[in-house]
């Protein structure tokens, strides 16, 4: 039986923290893989983010976003964190593990779950450029990188 | 009472997360509550009205013809971009 952990955080968390947390409760799997996403800290510019969710329904979605990836990947478990709410540039985001017995299976669940979370999780995202806040839409990018994982979609190069 | 949440920029051209009002008469399912809205905030029933917004009622992703009926939630939900 897989586990899928899946939180939200309004705080900033520590991913080192919760990192090794998941790797002492996985202390039996071959191998770990795990990806923090930041906020990218551009030139000079005083950059911001605020992530809107929709309490209970965005876990919900994450957490069967995490079983999805731990079938589809034979995983032991599964971990993300994603943030919400205000923050500013170096603070992490996200962060998505992935436990299993054999390397592949780990690396390439992280990848399906961050392509998954970036473009199905029900969180919205708005910027500060130092004078406006505006959302930001989903980029035809996030669509393409969710696609690669279709049943049948040709395999990148 | 029905309440309706607004998320991502849905907010802004609501003027606000979320509204709480008694289901008007005449408003049976959630493409009824849009044209509602349309008829009093052209910018917000446009911007509801667009096939990209799904629909949540009470916690459960519904189509534009679900009956609103004894729904105590409603949520208009824009295409996500968040990680």
């Amino acid at each position: 039986m897989t586990s899928v952990l899946a939180f939200l955080s309004n705080t900033p968390f520590d991913p080192e923290t919760e990192l090794a947390r998941f790797r002492r409760r996985f202390d039996s799997a071959g191998g770990i893989v795990a990806f923090t996403g930041q906020v990218r800290a551009d030139a000079g510019a005083a950059t911001r983010l605020f992530l809107d969710h929709y309490p209970g329904f965005t876990e919900r979605h994450i957490e069967s976003i995490c079983r999805d990836a731990a079938s589809r990947f034979n995983l032991d478990g599964v971990l993300v964190v994603h943030r919400v709410g205000e923050m500013g540039p170096a603070e992490p985001i996200v962060l998505a593990a992935a436990a299993a017995s054999h390397r592949r299976q780990a690396f390439e669940a992280v990848d399906f779950l961050m392509d998954y979370v970036k473009s199905e999780a029900p969180i919205w995202k708005r910027e500060f450029d130092g004078v406006h806040w505006r959302w930001i839409e989903p980029t035809a990018r996030d669509r393409e990188e969710k696609a690669r994982w279709s049943v049948g979609a040709p395999c990148r190069a | 009472m029905v309440r309706i949440l607004f998320f991502g920029r849905l907010r802004d051209a609501a003027g606000g997360p979320e509204r709480v009002m008694p289901l008007p008469d005449g408003v049976a399912t959630a493409a009824d509550l849009i044209a509602f809205i349309a008829a009093r905030e052209t910018a917000l029933g446009a911007a509801l009205a667009d096939p990209t917004i799904r629909i949540v009622t009470d916690n459960e992703v519904a189509p534009r013809d679900a009956p609103l009926s004894g729904v105590a939630e409603i949520a208009f939900l824009p295409p996500a971009s968040g990680g």
